[in-house]
């Protein structure tokens, strides 16, 4: 032991493993030119690869008649939002750009400092999303709002590394933007989500559901690890009743039977309430089933040590055991945020016109009716999921490597 | 035994017994539910009676008075029979996508990690466009876009009697019957029998000698000698249909139409995707010293994959796998926006014509349940005879 001492203080300098330098020659016959089997599947497929970019790309830039988005980009993003109150929407935008760069900058405070070129890898799907809503948009005044909301958000972002704000309050500035954006667009003057549409009502559906179904899904994790039998079977019939179901039915649900179930005397619902709380149903059942696992990974020895401290149970699920596993559970709850905002298009079905349903309407209008643009306004609403998605993955699989690797 | 008595002999008060408290908090806690579930049937009930809408389920015996097409489905049989023919549908959508969406998830996920640069790109591109998208909107997309944009049936794509493929949908050539068929089964059966028993034997023979067995070429050996030896001898009882392509359609032949086409490609290209990262994650869990063991060993790379990585990352990816099949056999219900009369669609035309809304989507529930437990309960059974003992 005594004689390991020393080299275990001073460590060795471990001498770097050489650096592969590969010229772009080599690099080929490595990774495409190996073998005469390795050769033939570089071919064929660079073939193929080329022949379908040739196709999409031949499609997109020159026969695409990208017209009916262009005159429809208002539509496809709002719908039916009265145009003289698009003020809200936007401010809308700055709220929720200043809100969500606050938290973000209180949330990556001790991260590793990003450069402008990673922070621009990192938004590069959205900021293509951004690009091509103003290439189809082409109006000046879109452009400087929206660099006005990107540097909101930027600039609050910096404030909230920089301010001396308690970690916790990221999430209650979050919700508290959500919810003055909320205000702003439907009150005040504003209008109710009962006439949305179009691509907000897809935000709405997406964030409102996730929103309203968290604390369900927290209460139902609870229940099904509670030990009191009742409650726990309670649960977990719910749970795998709801599971077990497509959201289409529970959207017919919602849409069929809601007014059912209300005493007499009672409005039915708005078409988009009776979606939203089809959705709420939905995805609490989801969330109690990534919470419970946000639970066990709790060590036990957090319970022990609180119920050695005389904490009540209460006390030991509120302080010591949610805080960790709320924790845990944030990309997951991302990852369930990216796939309601996918299936938020199934509302198309049951009558609502979001960005799917807005897609579809537009290629009935006098104009273009009958001409087969569907390609095109299917490709836009593709796109647009595919941007939001495919970013918001990425940023989940981020924080999933940097919540696993950081203090706990 | 004393301690205990005292222990008894000193019982808090009820309302601070934890034994006591915790019967009535559950006792309560029922209470609130059983009377939030009675509430809402008791406003159900009373808004059915109210509009004149039954409370039974004797809708169920009534005439459906609406057909299925592509089905010997007729309008005057009862509601029942449409959505068991709806179910049957859903089920084997769902188990042709499941078929389908394995072998194109696995192809593409072990392609993920191939050595060729090329190769590994596209399966990317492949994953990140399809994963990221509605499985509605590729579903609308294929039917709206690609299969009803096919040529019109007179200037069908043909290729010599073997498909046809038209905005009617792709026909294929099927077995068709055309005399008694019951022998030539019979023969099958053996045939396959005997198939099982020259694998179980070249697999001991190889056990106990260590000579190569070969027993996937010989079991295929036996069960085509057999069956066709059983296939002329019982006189041909099975015939080609082929298609034949006429003026208004296609005659003879399997028929796969465009809306079905379009949902199953949709779920089976969306799955897929999900399927390949679910692959390319258990082939990266598998220990990287069992695939340089199979190098050492000098195994080919193929050999490698199938022998050695795959058996080990079969196992880890049961679950998540089990989880998709269930996805695809929910988004199946899909099929309701372009037309395929699943059992959601079904149910949703019967409610339109006049079953009553919450018995028949408390029926389609159930339906779906008893798929998903089932689906559920075979790839337990798979779980738990490939896990580790």
């Amino acid at each position: 032991m005594s004689v390991l001492e020393p080299t275990a203080q001073e460590p060795m300098p471990v001498p770097e493993p050489p650096r592969r330098t590969v010229g772009p020659r080599a690099w080929a016959r490595e990774n495409l030119f190996s073998g005469p089997a390795n050769t033939a599947v570089s071919i064929v497929f660079g073939l193929l690869l080329a022949w379908v970019a040739y196709r999409v790309g031949r499609f997109v830039l020159v026969d695409a008649r990208w017209e009916i988005i262009e005159r429809n980009l208002e539509n496809l993003l709002v719908f039916r939002y009265p145009r003289d109150e698009l003020w809200r929407l936007w401010g809308a935008l700055f709220v929720l750009a200043a809100g969500f760069g606050l938290a973000a900058g209180i949330g990556s405070r001790g991260a590793a400092h990003a450069t402008a070129l990673t922070a621009l890898r990192r938004a590069a799907p959205m900021l293509v999303l951004v690009g091509v809503l103003l290439a189809f948009a082409g109006s000046l005044q879109a452009t400087l709002l929206v660099a006005g909301v990107t540097a909101t958000a930027v600039l609050a972002r910096l404030a909230g590394t920089r301010l001396a704000l308690r970690g916790r309050i990221a999430p209650v500035i979050g919700l508290a933007s959500l919810l003055a954006a909320y205000l702003l667009v439907a009150h005040f003057g504003g209008v109710g989500w009962r006439d949305w549409g179009g691509f907000h009502l897809t935000i709405f559906l997406a964030v409102g559901g996730i929103v309203l179904s968290f604390p369900l899904g927290v209460l139902l994790a609870l229940g099904r690890r509670s030990r009191l039998p009742a409650v726990r079977w309670v649960c977990i019939a719910y749970i795998e009743l709801i599971r077990g179901v497509p959201l289409i039915t529970i959207l017919f649900m919602g849409a069929f039977m809601l007014g059912f179930f209300l005493p007499e005397g009672v409005d039915t619902p708005s078409a988009v309430t009776r979606a939203l709380v089809a959705i709420t149903i939905f995805t609490s059942a989801y969330v109690a089933e990534i919470v419970r696992g946000g639970l066990q990974s709790v060590p036990r020895g957090q319970v022990e040590a609180a119920q050695a401290l005389g904490l009540s149970t209460l006390k030991t699920t509120r302080l010591i055991v949610l805080p960790q596993a709320l924790r845990a559970v944030i990309p997951a709850t991302v990852g369930q945020f990216i796939s309601l905002f996918k299936d938020t298009s199934l509302v198309f079905i049951v009558g609502l016109t979001e960005l799917l349903g807005v897609a579809e309407a537009i290629t009935k209008q006098p104009d273009f009716l009958a001409q087969g643009l569907l390609v095109e306004t299917l490709l836009f609403a593709a796109f647009v999921y595919w941007a939001g998605s495919y970013w918001m993955s990425r940023e989940s699989q981020r924080l999933e490597q940097r919540l696993g690797v950081g203090e706990r | 035994m004393s301690a205990s008595t005292a222990a008894a002999t000193r019982r808090p008060p009820p309302w601070r017994d934890v034994r006591v408290l915790r019967v009535a908090l559950q006792a309560l806690f029922l209470l609130a539910v059983v009377s939030l579930v009675l509430f809402l049937l008791d406003n159900l009930v009373f808004n059915l009676r109210r509009l004149g809408i039954e409370t039974g389920f004797g809708f169920l015996d009534q005439p459906a008075g609406f057909a299925i097409p592509d089905s010997d489905f007729r309008s005057s049989q009862s509601v029942r029979a449409a959505i068991f023919q709806g179910a049957r549908t859903t089920l084997v959508v769902a188990l042709a996508g499941i078929a389908l969406a394995t072998v194109l998830g696995i192809v593409v996920g072990v392609a993920r990690l191939s050595p060729n640069w090329l190769v590994r790109r596209t399966a990317a591109l492949y994953v990140e466009s399809f994963r990221n998208v509605p499985v509605l909107l590729i579903i609308i997309f294929l039917y709206l876009a690609v299969f009803l944009r096919l040529p019109p049936i007179g200037r069908a794509v043909e290729w010599v009697d073997v498909f046809v493929l038209s905005n009617r949908g792709l026909v294929v050539p099927s077995l068709a019957g055309t005399g008694s068929t019951g022998p030539f089964l019979a023969v099958v059966v053996v045939g396959l029998a005997a198939a099982v028993a020259t694998w179980i034997w070249r697999t001991r023979r190889f056990d106990a000698t260590g000579q190569p067995h070969h027993r996937v070429l010989w079991a295929l050996g036996v069960v085509v000698a057999i069956v066709a030896v059983g296939f002329l001898a019982t006189g041909r009882p099975y015939g080609l249909s082929l298609p034949e392509r006429g003026d208004l359609g296609v005659a003879h032949g399997f028929r796969l139409g465009p809306e079905y086409a379009a949902l199953l490609f949709g779920l089976v290209l969306y799955t897929a995707s999900h399927i390949a990262e679910i692959v390319r994650g258990s082939i990266l869990a598998v220990s990287r010293g069992q695939g340089e063991a199979a190098d050492a060993l000098g195994l080919s790379p193929f050999q490698r994959l199938r022998l050695v990585v795959l058996p080990q990352a079969f196992r880890i990816m049961i679950p998540p796998l089990a989880n998709q099949y269930l996805n695809l056999t929910k988004n199946s219900s899909l099929g309701i926006a372009i037309s395929v009369y699943e059992v959601t669609k079904v149910t949703r035309v019967s409610i339109a014509q006049g079953s009553p809304a919450p018995q028949a989507i408390a029926i389609l529930m159930l339906v779906y349940l008893v798929i998903s437990l089932s689906i559920a309960f075979v790839t337990n059974l798979v779980n738990r005879r490939l896990a580790l003992p």
